[in-house]
């Protein structure tokens, strides 16, 4: 076990990916010679050459749409969006390209790539460093998403991503790279250092993708989160003092409906958290399912709470922000409800 | 404001330059202002020149047969009668198959068809100019790609038909075929993306210092997407082993070429910018289309990099099955296209070898039209859109995902499969 934070353990995934699989390439924007703009894929293209990670020129739907050919060759590429804001311009071979090629043509091309894009808010990043775009994503067949909240996963499941047969958008709260998010931004980030998350195995391994994990059990409420989010749930959990089960998504598609199913079966309550604008975000999703499926379990409306339906703004980024203090007040209106 | 001391001279107000083609319908077609350099005018770079040694290329035409149908000058190559004979016979097959399909939707036996009248030569000489396992990224008007590297026709039209053998069990819209064995990858429905994808292709090729290339396509209108910019700028950067096709026919739809190109002169002078060497040949030529073909894929294949190849030709058909031309360009333009029909010109040059007459062409236009013919009985024996056994519904859950998740299984059991 190595501490690491996220983005190390990010670096350490490709590091081993691309040792085990010479068919793994590395690119996008300052990627090669600089190791990305968050250091993610640093000292990669000193160990393995320029032929397997390299610079691209700023141009997204010429990084993704490049990756498909690639992709269609019998290559794994592993490319960078610099932020998830600037997947617009990619948007169009992401979803009608990369997630539609093996449907089309009846598996006679595949397209197994990672499109990793560093997301979310709480750097002051202002409009456009800083969304979530998943319910973009995650409304197109044919691609999977994912988003991990610390080190241990986010190495597991990128190396899962590398070598899923289909291809995998990766999106990594980047408020989250170097510490965990205790839902309180006046004080100093805590480092990965010394928490259990940071704490990661060295060695080649894989975190299932479609499998939630469940970061606290409890009896009173479900609380839904992923990325940033879990840690906002566990402080308004924390300064609730409920007896909430959380539980953290991983993957948004494939979705882990089962641990969802059971979780509030037993706690009949159902709170969903994220940091995208409300309408028409994975939530709504979320809370449609659990009312198809679990109606008759549940015993209060399931809430949501996410950012609002507005631009992310700069200086008001942690008004923005769904608050431990807001999450907590959910928590209590469903336990009253 | 404060009054301001101007040397500007008196200016009228600004108007938006819309351009317009020569050509509306009621109008005389006139091509005259069109420069077409004689036959063996235009010289042939050396494989590694540089787009700088070349920069004409991309404002001439490359034209090997003359108005007396022979080969001429620096690119007439080595091609034997009996390769151009299969070269004349793949063009008549497309225009055959053409027909047939053509007709076959107005019988309503499928939604849709675009045709390649005019084109054959484009994509029937390229083809022969590849070597298994390199890659074509193509559109949906290069079916002689499929055509001259051996697909079978009955598959084409089993996808055209979406019956029960369409190797794509319904899912896409006819004539977007795919074919990786034949060197032919997924069409979108989306144009220009393959632009891109064909480059990435070709990295890949480089990156595990294989033989193979890559080939992409685009029509003329398609290329002011910025996929098409894109593909350029990647290209030039990694020197990447491709051959960049745009299949310049004077429309996109109801849009004359002129909309799309802009105030660039031609659209293989856009590789300029690029440091790509572009040059533009005359696309009803064969012969000029295999020599420059051949010439783009060597010096891909030699590590040299990309070539911009403009295909000057022009959509004789319409658009596709739901487009009717004469409502928007003049009924006389295709008769008066000075570069003249494929076919003909191919076949001129035959009867020129003396290795063809005209009695042995309308013969073998007979057998081709039946060959085509028996081929669309046996697919039509299979299905049509409308009749026969159409692929189940159970198909379109599969193949999403290699292994098809868990919301995916409850949603085809859901729908009864
Ligand atoms: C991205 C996109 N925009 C619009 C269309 C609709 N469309 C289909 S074909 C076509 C014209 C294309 O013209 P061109 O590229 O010149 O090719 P041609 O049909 O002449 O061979 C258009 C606008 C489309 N398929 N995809």
């Amino acid at each position: 076990m190595v501490q690491m934070t996220m983005i190390s353990a990010i670096q350490n995934a490709h590091d081993l990916a691309m040792e085990k699989d010479d068919r793994v390439v590395v690119y996008g924007e300052d990627v090669g010679f600089f190791g990305g703009v968050f250091r993610c894929t640093a000292g990669l293209q000193e160990k393995y050459g320029k032929n397997r990670c390299f610079d691209a020129p700023i141009s997204e739907n010429g990084i993704v749409g490049s990756a498909i050919g690639m992709a269609a060759y019998g290559l794994k590429p592993v490319i960078e969006i610099q932020f998830a804001d600037y997947m617009y311009p990619a948007y169009d071979q992401i979803v009608s390209e990369a997630a539609r090629i093996r449907h089309r043509s009846n598996g006679d091309f595949t397209c197994p790539m990672v499109i990793r894009m560093p997301c979310g808010g709480g750097i002051f990043g202002g409009q456009t460093h800083s969304q979530s775009p998943e319910a973009l994503l995650t409304h197109v067949a044919g691609l999977k998403t994912v988003m991990p909240s610390n080190p241990v996963d986010a190495k597991g499941l990128l190396l899962a991503a590398i070598e899923d047969p289909d291809p995998v958008v990766f999106l990594e709260p980047k408020r989250l790279y170097n510490g965990p998010f205790d839902g309180h931004h006046e004080k100093p980030i805590v480092s990965w250092g010394k928490h259990e998350l940071g704490a990661v195995e060295e060695d080649y391994y894989i975190t299932p993708l479609g499998k939630a994990a469940i970061r606290r059990s409890g009896e009173a409420v479900t609380i839904l989160s992923y990325g940033t989010m879990v840690y906002v749930a566990e402080a308004a959990v924390e300064e609730t003092g409920v007896d909430a089960e959380i539980i953290d998504l991983r993957t948004l598609v494939p979705l882990d409906l089962e641990t969802i199913e059971t979780s509030i079966k037993k706690t009949g309550r159902c709170v969903i958290v994220h940091e995208a604008t409300k309408t028409s975000g994975f939530g709504a999703e979320l809370a449609a399912l659990v009312q198809e499926d679990l109606f008759y379990h549940l015993e209060a409306p399931v809430a949501r709470v996410t950012g609002w339906d507005t631009p992310y703004p700069h200086a008001q980024e942690w008004d923005y922000f769904p608050s431990p203090q807001r999450l907590g007040q959910k928590i209590i209106e469903t336990l009253e409800g | 404001m404060a009054e301001q001391a101007s040397s500007y001279p008196e200016i009228a107000p600004l108007k938006l330059h819309v351009p317009e083609p020569g050509c509306r319908p009621g109008d005389t077609p006139d091509f005259s202002e069109f420069e077409i350099p004689r036959a063996g005018a235009v010289p042939k770079p050396e494989l590694d020149a540089s787009a700088d040694d070349m920069l004409d290329l991309a404002f001439s035409i490359i034209r090997v047969l003359n108005k007396e149908g022979e080969a001429v000058g620096p690119w007439a190559d080595d091609l034997s009668p009996d390769d151009l004979k299969q070269g004349l016979r793949h063009m008549m097959l497309l225009r055959a198959y053409d027909t047939r399909m053509m007709t076959a939707q107005r019988q309503g036996k499928t939604s849709f068809y675009m045709q390649h009248r005019g084109e054959e030569a484009v994509s029937c000489a390229f083809q022969v100019a590849l070597q298994k396992g390199d890659m074509n990224f193509p559109t949906y008007r290069q079916a002689g790609l499929l055509i001259a590297g051996g697909y079978p026709m009955e598959k084409m039209m089993n996808q055209i038909y979406s019956n029960e053998a369409d190797p794509l069990h319904g899912r896409q819209m006819p004539v977007l075929f795919s074919a990786k064995d034949y060197g032919f990858f997924s069409i979108s429905g989306n144009l220009g993306t393959q632009y891109i994808q064909a480059v990435g292709w070709a990295m890949a090729s480089a990156i595990r210092h294989d033989s193979k290339i890559a080939a992409a396509w685009v029509g003329d209108g398609a290329t002011a997407e910025g996929d098409i910019h894109s593909a350029m700028v990647f290209a030039s950067t990694y020197k990447a082993p491709i051959v960049m096709n745009i299949v310049n026919n004077q429309w996109a739809i109801s849009t004359f070429q002129g909309i799309a190109r802009g105030g660039a002169g031609t659209f293989a002078s856009r590789g300029h910018g690029f440091g790509i060497p572009s040059v533009r040949v005359d696309g009803n030529d064969y012969l000029a289309v295999y020599a420059v073909a051949k010439w783009a894929a060597l010096r891909a294949r030699s590590g040299f990099g990309p070539t911009i190849i403009e295909y000057v030709t022009y959509r004789a058909g319409g658009h596709s099955s739901s487009d009717d031309p004469s409502a928007y360009r003049g009924s006389a333009e295709g008769a008066a296209w000075p570069l003249g029909d494929p076919i003909e010109r191919l076949k001129q040059h035959l009867i020129t070898l003396d290795a063809w007459t005209e009695e042995r062409h309308v013969q073998a236009e007979a057998e081709v039209m039946d060959e085509v013919k028996t081929i669309q009985k046996q697919a039509e024996a299979i299905g049509t859109l409308t009749s026969g056994h159409p692929p189940s519904g159970r198909d379109m859950f599969e193949g999403v995902y290699e292994t098809m998740p868990p919301h995916l299984v409850r949603q085809r059991r859901e729908a009864g499969y």
